[in-house]
């Protein structure tokens, strides 16, 4: 069985939901949708207070190639565009729209039906694309036009789908993939003319053999395409990893992309908006969210449109528990905590997790054994380690030397630590001031 | 007997010779230094605190010695003082500083702060203000993990355990600005040092509007504005919601003091103007009327007038509209504890 080759941990997967099938949530009365859901430049917004808008229509538009479209999640009024609080309790742009009844805007398909030709040419496609505002939803929000505009004198070899869902907890691609794995595969095809390649691969971890199953049953009638079942292993999820596991290509150190070697990521629910917006005109406006934890009464996978308040979502899975607990935005392994739990449901909000008890604190923190676990975890092959006392001691030049702009912050380091050394909280803090540093002899180059 | 002799011998005359050798080899590489980079580093304190942008003194007294100009290099420890007897030793123009201390612009105590969530992560402000607000709902306030403190070289900032705030010893403070640089929040100001440390100035940096200020803490500045037209001097400005006096500017007269409805314009070293009975007049004659004692006021400070009791009362009773909002928001947020943005996954 296909894997990465470096690093890695196993943690314990606790899918609750995974056999839970998606559920459509009510429509919020109220609604806040950020303008910067992506990565890159946020969003301008086109609407004021006051405006009435149709589910569907266009909110705020891109502000630059690096961003994205954001569309109305549902119809009603707009009653602020204003600084509102993140789920980290920090100040950003929002666009508060209060609900009035459902009405959509024209030309959204907003049927059932299978669509499986699509004639349309590659720029044609990209353009759908980008009006819709797709960005990846597996957690990282790169801009899915961007991805798939292959820079001149690269050539992509294969569309990559990412499956893997390696975090856990978190089911909500598995069931993406379970339930509408017909339109997923038509989302596959309408990448490979995107991207102008023959071959497309779909990475799926072997903890989901329903999933497998099931796309390999469907993928035999489209030629080109494979499913590729992976051994479980964290972070498989993660763009480069994924690549060296199917393709056993290892991207180089930034700034080099997966396009260098030929390959093009695309997450599993991201392709089925990819196949929603090209063949349906239909905006991400909505995405499937996985409710869990061991403390909720009632895990699930809910289809839940954009904006909608993290506290509806928990509400309908049965409520907080009681007592002190820890609600994360995404996975216990890359989610963010959050402090605001009214804060909304963003394009890369794959699940809300909630800790309770013990798995809510962090252990005490006893000096470092110098055991090397977290370099043989590493998935980038850095030394976490000395990446975290470097920063520390603010040494910024020797983690530059030292790769800390290629952590991709998955957590294996912390979670492998037998000291519960706090690695990572100094590493993204090293990481942070190093990418700043850079940006900043850029500009001093400029100029 | 011969045996050690010679010994001895063969080692003095290999001793010789190297002193020879050595003797030459260093007049040949000698490094000629100019003997004032010595002199003028005894003068300078000896902190090696980097205040003055150089790794070290060392490093200082070398642009010292060297540069034609010196207006633009000053010594925050030693002072002006320091700099004076430098700047006559080496026969240049010193800088002219007047004497500065840091200055920490938050009010947001545990009492008038609630903490709305508990954090376990590294006890460090900049790594808990990368990840997120912070203890409570205030996004600009202190964060009071002591950042400062471990970068003060000279003992001279502590948090105070009482209030969960950093707290600067002035008689110690060099205004070096190490703590200033440490801040990941910007709280904290290198001020104009008045004699016996008295000081007025803005406890808060929160550029909220005010509704949301009143939410997060009672202590904060809601921007009303109100200093700002009872400054005589111009010395206070609003902008982004927020008051700023400028040390420049401002006269230590203490009229706004007592406007200020939350009581974040903080007064050191000196008591408050005693609180006259609320006039219906005109605020206009009022003000005109005011301009005249508020000149007189810093110079008869040190014995100033005593205030009632009743006259201090009103400072410290915050806005009243404030506790039933911030309880709403603690019950809100109360189950939410953001501790870490990565957890280590049970093993259970």
């Amino acid at each position: 069985m296909k894997t990465f080759p470096m690093g890695g941990v196993h943690p314990s997967e606790n899918k609750l939901s995974g056999a839970k099938p998606i559920e459509v949530l009510p429509l919020p009365d109220v609604v806040t949708i950020p303008l910067a859901q992506h990565i890159g430049a946020p969003a301008v917004a086109k609407v004021a207070k006051g405006d009435r808008v149709l589910t569907g229509q266009l909110l705020a538009e891109a502000a630059s190639f690096m961003s994205a479209n954001i569309h109305s999640p549902v119809s009603g009024t707009v009653t602020a565009v204003d600084l509102q609080p993140n789920g980290q309790g920090l100040r950003q742009m929002m666009i508060t729209i209060k609900r009035e009844g459902d009405e959509w805007a024209e030309g959204i398909d907003r049927s059932e039906t299978l669509v499986r030709e699509c004639t349309l040419s590659a720029q044609e496609i990209i353009a759908r694309i980008k009006d819709a505002g797709i960005v990846g939803m597996g957690g990282a929000t790169f801009p899915t036009h961007v991805k798939l505009s292959i820079p001149p004198g690269k050539k992509a070899e294969c569309v990559i789908i990412n499956g893997v869902e390696c975090e856990p907890y978190l089911t909500s691609d598995h069931r993406t993939m379970l339930e509408h794995g017909e339109e997923l595969v038509v989302g596959v095809t309408i990448l490979m003319t995107a991207v102008g390649v023959s071959k497309a691969y779909i990475g799926i971890e072997n903890n989901k053999p329903d999933a497998i199953a099931h796309l390999r049953e469907i993928v035999r009638n489209y030629p080109g395409i494979e499913v590729v079942p992976l051994q479980v292993k964290y972070p498989q999820g993660g763009e480069k990893q994924l690549i060296a596991a199917v393709t056993g290509r290892q991207v180089p150190p930034p700034p080099a992309l997966p396009i260098d070697v030929g390959a093009v990521v695309c997450n599993a629910s991201t392709t089925y908006a990819v196949y929603r917006a090209v063949q349906k005109h239909m905006p991400l406006i909505e995405r499937v969210v996985t409710v869990t934890g061991k403390a909720l009464k009632n895990p699930r996978n809910l289809l839940t449109r954009m904006g909608t308040p993290i506290t509806t979502l928990l509400e309908a899975a049965g409520g907080l528990p009681e007592g002190d607990c820890k609600v994360l935005n995404g996975g216990p392994m890359m989610g963010r905590a959050m402090v605001q739990l009214s804060s909304p449901v963003t394009k890369g909000c794959s699940g809300i997790t909630v800790l309770s008890g013990r798995d809510a604190l962090r252990r005490t923190a006893s000096q470092c054994i110098k055991c090397a676990k977290c370099v043989s975890a590493c998935p980038m092959g850095l030394e976490p380690y000395f990446l975290s006392k470097m920063t520390q001691k603010k040494n910024w030049d020797e983690i530059e030397a030292r790769m800390v702009t290629s952590c991709i912050e998955c957590g294996s380091c912390q979670a492998t630590c037998p000291a519960y050394l706090p690695l990572l909280d100094w590493i993204r803090l090293g990481k942070q001031t190093v990418m700043g540093r850079i940006r900043a002899r850029a500009a001093a180059a400029k100029k | 007997m011969q045996v050690l002799l010679y010994t001895i011998l063969t080692l003095c005359v290999l001793g010789i010779l190297a002193a020879v050798v050595l003797y030459f080899v260093a007049q040949k590489f000698r490094v000629e230094e100019d003997p004032r980079i010595d002199e003028v580093e005894k003068m300078l304190p000896g902190a090696n605190c980097g205040g003055c942008g150089f790794a070290g003194c060392r490093g200082m007294a070398d642009a010292l010695v060297k540069r034609d100009d010196i207006s633009e290099l000053f010594c925050p420890v030693g002072g002006g003082d320091c700099m004076k007897a430098v700047a006559a030793y080496l026969g240049k123009a010193a800088a002219e500083k007047q004497p500065e201390v840091a200055t920490v612009r938050c009010g947001g105590t545990c009492e008038k702060r609630p903490r709305t969530n508990d954090y376990n992560g590294v006890r460090s402000c900049a790594v808990a203000s990368s990840l997120y607000v912070g203890e409570t709902a205030c996004a600009f306030g202190c964060l009071g993990f002591g950042d400062c403190v471990v970068a003060c070289a000279f003992d001279a900032i502590h948090i105070n355990p009482a209030t969960g705030l950093p707290e600067v010893d002035p008689e110690k403070c060099t205004a070096c600005g190490a703590c200033v640089k440490a801040c990941p929040r910007m709280i904290i100001e290198l001020r104009k040092k008045w004699p016996k440390n008295r000081a007025v100035y803005v406890s808060c940096v929160s550029k909220d509007k005010g509704a949301v200020v009143m939410k997060a803490c009672k202590a904060g500045c809601i921007g009303c504005g109100k200093c700002e037209k009872v400054c005589a001097f111009g010395a206070i400005t609003v902008a982004n919601n927020l008051a700023y006096i400028d040390p420049q500017k401002c006269k230590l007269c203490r009229k706004c003091v007592n406007e200020c409805p939350t009581g974040t314009i903080r007064l050191v070293g000196m008591d408050p103007l005693p609180r006259e009975p609320k006039a219906p007049a005109a605020p206009k004659a009022a003000s005109a009327a005011a301009k005249e004692p508020v000149k007189e006021a810093p110079k008869a400070a040190p014995v100033a007038e005593k205030p009632t009791p009743a006259a201090k009362e009103p400072v410290k009773t915050a806005p009243k509209a404030a506790p039933a909002v911030k309880q709403e928001a603690l019950k809100k947020e109360k189950a939410a504890e953001p501790k870490q943005t990565v957890a280590p996954v049970e093993k259970s």
